[in-house]
């Protein structure tokens, strides 16, 4: 072997080690995120903790039962608006959307999908805030749904796109209309996909927290109403851990356990439904 | 071909709306609309609310890196600093982490090693952004201030980039907390750009005796070239537009300094600390088009990187 070659094959080996060690560090702080939360959070989980309104600072014990709730509520007003607009703006895309209209409405929704989360919160203040006079759950969950509609009309184009041409040919083949075909054959074939969009696009945006910071605000309390500031994980998360206070960073690492939890599980069993179903698109 | 030759009788066919067709053509092109229009809604409300602030400052805002709520002046430049200099060190860091990882799973790992670390990426991708910003508060900024920051600045404090005094928050621990939280991004799509090159390329240049590392340098990343340019640029749009996590380690200061360990600010954490608070209109207005600036640099951003990755995918299943 001459020197050139030799120093081919160790240029060869070192690049394609490193290259390894990347991808294994790049992975592992997953795991060291994970590791983390354990160690610093489970210590503070208990009953109380989902039981319990927060203590006032000074006082220890409390929980944070108010902010699951409100997230629970914030994320079901974003679900309740974001999906049925996402599905049907998706439907439209895919079946029956012309050249033209369709690349507005596509261009427009992934514009809308990179608008950063911070913007959003802007324009919900704008919207429900402020003429309402006053943070609400609504607002929060509107600003949400904002997020979560563009994934879903994208999601559910991509997985009607991918129902073979011959099933719809053999619908229409049979004397079914065109939305008779799209209703009993297209979006039956891609349902699977369609709800492996849905999952991942509500666990998304129940961890975000930018867009909830001047629409659902927080709250010590129970909100009594959707109209009432109202206290959500993410922000609690927030709140706590940028507080300078020992035992509401102890909740902040709890609560970030159970938020990191939440959206892990939701995309681990998204992922589960999808695989044993179609191949996930981007 | 002959799926080619039926596809426009196809069309014909289901064109041609009967019965309720032209009701659920309309109900759902309604919703199409929907967003068509809440976007354009987004645009016109962001420009109209910064109305104040652009009728006062004009272009000016954009240079002015004054920032006094108590004499009501506003200038953006601080902020811009910060988020443009925050996000850089963040691809500095991610990129080749992010684009080396890709490599090793798309050409090297086993299929199934491969499938499985892609699988962890993309659950690291979906960590909401207050956990990175809850974990670098109590890890990254005590270790930045006691060994980190010191370090740098015992080896490199000559020069004006680690000078003056530690606090362990600032630009530096908000770019590394950036470069994780992109660099999921970059792997996964530079990942599909990669493997969309067609196999006979990296198998010529085996043939012509190119060592892995070579054939992979010089012919399949070169290939893939736009489509991991437009990953990185997905990773940047990420990086200029991510709020909690940079909030929670920047600092909070309104000032432009040279050091990367002085404290700064971006435009998306201001937003974040000031907004709910600001009082009095032009304040708010100031915000808001701050909230505009960082709007059109992430759709530009998002733009280029939409259509490299669409001209990459296309070039190598055309070829393959």
């Amino acid at each position: 072997m001459t020197a050139r070659n030799k120093r081919r094959v160790a240029v060869n080996n070192v690049m394609l080690t490193l290259t390894g060690v990347f991808a294994f560090v790049t992975v592992s702080t997953l795991f060291l995120i994970l590791a983390y939360l354990l160690y610093n959070g489970a210590k503070s989980l208990n009953p109380n903790f989902f039981t319990r309104l927060p203590a006032p600072h000074g006082e220890t014990g409390g929980g944070i039962a108010n902010a699951i709730v409100g997230s629970a509520e914030i994320v079901l007003i974003a679900a309740l608006i974001g999906i049925p607009i996402g599905f049907m703006a998706g439907i439209y895309l895919s079946e029956f959307s012309g050249k033209v209209l369709g690349f507005a409405v596509r261009y427009t929704a992934d514009l809308l999908n990179g608008v950063p989360s911070i913007v959003i919160g802007i324009f919900a203040w704008g919207m429900v805030v402020s003429p309402m006079h006053g943070f609400s759950a609504l607002a929060g969950g509107i600003a949400l749904s904002l997020m979560l509609i563009p994934i879903t009309a994208r999601n559910t184009e991509q997985f009607l796109q991918e129902v073979p041409r011959t099933m719809r040919e053999g619908a229409l083949a049979l004397g079914a209309s065109k939305w008779r075909t799209i209703a009993s054959v297209i979006v039956p074939a891609a349902r699977r996909g369609i709800m492996t969009g849905i999952i991942l696009g509500v666990a998304r945006i129940s961890g975000e927290t930018a867009p909830l910071l001047f629409t659902a605000l927080g709250n010590q309390f129970w909100n009594t109403s959707l109209t009432e500031p109202t206290a959500s994980l993410p922000v609690v998360i927030f709140n706590y851990a940028t507080s300078p206070y020992d035992d509401w960073h102890q909740q902040a690492w709890a609560a970030g356990l159970v938020l990191l939890g939440l959206v892990l599980t939701a995309n681990i069993a998204a992922r589960m439904i999808v695989n044993r179903g179609a191949a996930l698109p981007k | 071909m002959a799926a080619a030759a039926v596809t426009p009788n196809i069309k014909r066919v289901s064109g041609r709306l009967r019965g309720g067709d032209e009701v659920a053509w309309a109900v759902t092109f309604l919703f199409g609309a929907a967003i068509f229009a809440v976007t354009a809604l987004l645009i016109f409300e962001l420009w109209r609310y910064a109305g104040p602030a652009r009728d006062k400052f004009g272009i000016g805002f954009l240079f002015s890196s004054l920032w006094n709520p108590v004499t009501d002046e506003y200038g953006a430049l601080p902020f811009i600093y910060g988020t443009v200099l925050t996000s850089f060190l963040a691809l500095l860091i991610s990129v080749p982490l992010g684009v080396g990882a890709a490599i090793y799973l798309s050409e090297l790992a086993p299929p199934k090693v491969s499938n499985a670390l892609t699988f962890l990426v993309e659950l690291l991708a979906a960590v909401p952004s207050v956990i990175y910003g809850l974990i670098a508060i109590f890890t990254l900024v005590p270790m930045m201030r006691s060994s980190i920051g010191p370090g740098l600045k015992s080896v490199l404090g000559w020069t004006p980039f680690f000078s003056g005094p530690v606090f362990g928050v600032g630009y530096l621990s908000a770019g590394l907390i950036l470069s994780v939280m992109t660099f999921p991004f970059i792997i996964s799509v530079s990942r599909e750009a990669l493997m969309a090159v067609p196999r006979e390329q990296r198998e010529a240049a085996l043939a012509l005796g190119a060592t892995k590392w070579e054939s992979t340098w010089q012919i399949v990343v070169p290939f893939a070239k736009l489509g991991i340019i437009g990953a990185i640029f997905l990773g940047l749009a990420r990086a200029l537009g991510e709020t909690m996590a940079v909030t929670m380690v920047i600092g909070n200061s309104p000032t432009i300094k040279a050091s990367l360990l002085s404290s700064g600010y971006t435009i998306a954490a201001v937003i974040a600390n000031e907004f709910a608070e600001a009082s009095g209109k032009l304040y708010s207005s100031a915000l808001v088009e701050l909230g505009l600036v960082l709007f059109l640099l992430t759709i530009v951003i998002n733009a280029l990187a939409q259509v490299l990755i669409a001209v990459t995918t296309k070039k190598g299943s055309r070829r393959g």
